[in-house]
C-alpha cells in the first residue's frame, strides 16, 4: 500500500500545478485593480463582484462569448456531419486512393494556421463571408475535419463487420442502419469526437480573430482591448479569463465517462 | 482488417473532400500563387519564379527561428511524454477520484490559447503574479519581460502546463484498455514494477503514444499565441517561433511573396518531419 500513498501524492502534486495558476487568476478577478496592483495577497481582501458586471453590463463584451459558443457550435455540427459518412467508408471499404486521401486529410492538420492568414481572409471576403460566425466555423474545419475522421475511424474499426451484414440482411436500408444501429454503437467515439473538435475550435484565436472584426468577434479577440490609456485593466481581464473556462468545463463534464474509454478503441 | 472493395464509398467521403478542397486547397493554391510572383498591385505582377524561396532560404530570420522551433519543440516533447506516462500511471483507476482527476487534468486544454497567456502573464509577474513573486522571494532574479532565457523557460512552462494533460488522458485511456488478466500473470511471475511498465504497459501504449508525440510536434511547431501575449516573441528574438516570424512578415511588413514561400517551405517542414516519424513507426511494426 506504500507504492498507492506514493502515486495519491504524485498525483494530487500534479494537479496542484495544474490548478494554481488557474485559482490566481480567480483571485484576481474578484479584487479591485487597486488591490492588485498595491500588494500581493493569496485571497482577496475586498471581494467585490464588480469585474464580472463589467462583463455582464456591457454588450460588446458578453456578444463575445456568444459569437465564439456560436461558430463553435457550427463547427462541431459540421465536422461530425462530415466526417462521420467519410469514417465510415475510411474503416469499411477499399476504393481508388483511400490510403493517399486519408493522409492528404492528415496533412491538413499539420498545417500552420499562421500559413493560412491571408489567403483565408482574402477567400472569404471575395464570397463575403467575412466577419460571419459561418467564415469562422468553415476555417476551423481545416484541422478539425481530419482529426474527427482520423478519431471516428479508429471507433468504427473497433465495431465488427458482422454487425452491417447482418443489418443488410434484415432489409435496413444504409441510412437507417446508419442512423438506427450504427451511430448508437459508438456513441463514446462520437462523444470524444465532440469534445476535442469543440476543444480546438474553442482555444483557437489566431484564424477567429483574423476572418472576423465586429459581428462575430470571439471572445478571446475582445480581451486583447482592456489596455487602455491607464494601462491593462487586470481586474476585468482575468474576469474574462475566467468566465472562458465556464463552457469547456461544461463539456468535459458531460463526456467525462466517454474520454477513459476513448481512445482505448482507436487506433492510429 | 478485412475490407470490401468499393469505389462508391467515394461518395461517403465526397463531402469531406468537398470541404476541405474549399478550405484549404484554394487557400494553398493562393499561396503557391504568391510565392512565385512579384505583386506591386491588382494588375501588375510579374513571374519570379524561385526568386522568393531562395531569398528566403538564405534569410538568416529564417535559420534563427527554424533551430529555436527545433529545440523548442524537442523539448517540449522530451518533457511532455514522459511526464504525461507518469501521470497517467499514478492515476487513480476507477471510481469517482478517477473522474475528478480526469475533469480537473483536462481544464487547461479547454481555455483558449490567448487566455493562457493572460493567465501565466499575471501569474509570472514578480510584482503582481503568485510564481514571479515567490521566485524573486526565493533569491531567484527571474523576469520574463526582459531576461531571455527567463522568457524561454516560461513559454515551456506554460507548454508544459498546457498539454502534459493531452498526453496523460491519452495514456490513460490506453492504460484501462489493457486486460486484468496481463497484470495476473505478471504477478504470477513475479514481474518487477519496472518489468511490468516496460512488456505490459508500454507496448500497449504504443498507439497513443504516436498519435500524442504526433499531436504535440505539430501543435508545438506551430505555437503561436502563448508566446504572442507572454512576450510578444522577446525580449530579444528569444521566444520568436517560426509562425511569429511568419505573420511579422505577411502582416506586418506585408511582404507577400517571401512570406508566401516562406508558408511553403515551413510547412513541407512539418509534413516532413511527421511523414518521417510516422514512416520510422509502421516500419519498426513491420520489423517485429
Amino acid at each position: 500500500m506504500k507504492m498507492s500513498k506514493r502515486k495519491t501524492l504524485g498525483i494530487s502534486l500534479y494537479i496542484l500545478f495544474v490548478l494554481v495558476p488557474i485559482y490566481w487568476l480567480l483571485n484576481m478577478s474578484f479584487k479591485t485593480n487597486e488591490e492588485i496592483l498595491s500588494s500581493l495577497t493569496l485571497w482577496p481582501q475586498h471581494f467585490t463582484l464588480a469585474n464580472y458586471e463589467v462583463i455582464f453590463s456591457d454588450p460588446s463584451w458578453y456578444s463575445g462569448y456568444i459569437n465564439s459558443m456560436l461558430y463553435v457550435s457550427m463547427n462541431v455540427v459540421i465536422t461530425l456531419l462530415v466526417a462521420l459518412p467519410a469514417a465510415y467508408a475510411f474503416s469499411r471499404y477499399r476504393f481508388v486512393g483511400d490510403k493517399h486521401l486519408f493522409f492528404w486529410l492528415l496533412t491538413n492538420r499539420m498545417a500552420p494556421p499562421a500559413v493560412f492568414l491571408l489567403p483565408f481572409f482574402q477567400l472569404y471576403s471575395s464570397v463575403g463571408l467575412f466577419d460571419t460566425h459561418i467564415a469562422v466555423a468553415l476555417a476551423h474545419c481545416l484541422f478539425n475535419v481530419p482529426l474527427a475522421v482520423w478519431i471516428l475511424e479508429g471507433f468504427m474499426s473497433g465495431v465488427p463487420r458482422e454487425i452491417d451484414e447482418t443489418a443488410y440482411i434484415d432489409g435496413y436500408s444504409f441510412p437507417r442502419f446508419f442512423v438506427r444501429i450504427f451511430l448508437p454503437m459508438i456513441r463514446s467515439g462520437i462523444g470524444v469526437t465532440a469534445f476535442f473538435t469543440f476543444m480546438f475550435s474553442w482555444v483557437e484565436l489566431l484564424l477567429a480573430r483574423t476572418l472576423t472584426s465586429v459581428e462575430a468577434k470571439p471572445i478571446a479577440a475582445i480581451m486583447t482591448r482592456t489596455v487602455g490609456a491607464a494601462g491593462i485593466d487586470w481586474g476585468v481581464l482575468s474576469a474574462a479569463g475566467a468566465l472562458t473556462i465556464i463552457p469547456g468545463l461544461l463539456v468535459i463534464w458531460f463526456v467525462r465517462n466517454h474520454v477513459a474509454k476513448g481512445f482505448a478503441l482507436g487506433r492510429v | 482488417m478485412n475490407k470490401t472493395e468499393n469505389n462508391k464509398a467515394w461518395f461517403l467521403v465526397l463531402p469531406v473532400f468537398v470541404l476541405v478542397a474549399f478550405s484549404a486547397v484554394i487557400p494553398l493554391m493562393t499561396v503557391v500563387n504568391y510565392s512565385v510572383q512579384d505583386i506591386f498591385d491588382q494588375n501588375n505582377a510579374y513571374f519570379v519564379g524561385a526568386e522568393w524561396f531562395r531569398e528566403v532560404l538564405r534569410d538568416p530570420r529564417l535559420h534563427d527561428s527554424l533551430l529555436r522551433q527545433f529545440i523548442y519543440s524537442f523539448a517540449v516533447l522530451a518533457i511532455e511524454i514522459p511526464l504525461g506516462i507518469g501521470v497517467a500511471l499514478m492515476m487513480p483507476t476507477k471510481g469517482r477520484m478517477a473522474s475528478l482527476c480526469l475533469i480537473l487534468l483536462a481544464i487547461p486544454l479547454l481555455i483558449p490559447w490567448n487566455v493562457v497567456g493572460t493567465i501565466w502573464q499575471i501569474f509570472g509577474r514578480g510584482d503582481i503574479g503568485l510564481f514571479g513573486a515567490a521566485l524573486n522571494g526565493l533569491g531567484i532574479d527571474y523576469n520574463y519581460a526582459s531576461n531571455p532565457a527567463d522568457a524561454w523557460a516560461t513559454v515551456l512552462l506554460i507548454d508544459v502546463w498546457h498539454w502534459t494533460s493531452l498526453v496523460a488522458l491519452l495514456c490513460y485511456s490506453g492504460l484501462r484498455a489493457i486486460p486484468e488478466a496481463f497484470y495476473q500473470a505478471a504477478e504470477i511471475d513475479r514481474a518487477s514494477k519496472w518489468a511490468v511498465f516496460r512488456y505490459i504497459q508500454l507496448p500497449r501504449l504504443k498507439s497513443v503514444l504516436v498519435i500524442g508525440v504526433l499531436l504535440r510536434f505539430m501543435d508545438s511547431f506551430m505555437i503561436y499565441t502563448e508566446p504572442f501575449v507572454l512576450t510578444g516573441g522577446g525580449p530579444g528574438n528569444s521566444t520568436t517561433f517560426l509562425s511569429q516570424t511568419l505573420t511579422k512578415m505577411a502582416v506586418g511588413q506585408f511582404d507577400l511573396g517571401p512570406a508566401a514561400a516562406f508558408s511553403l517551405v515551413y510547412f513541407l517542414i512539418v509534413l516532413l518531419v511527421s511523414w518521417l516519424f510516422f514512416t520510422t513507426i509502421t516500419h519498426m511494426d513491420k520489423a517485429k
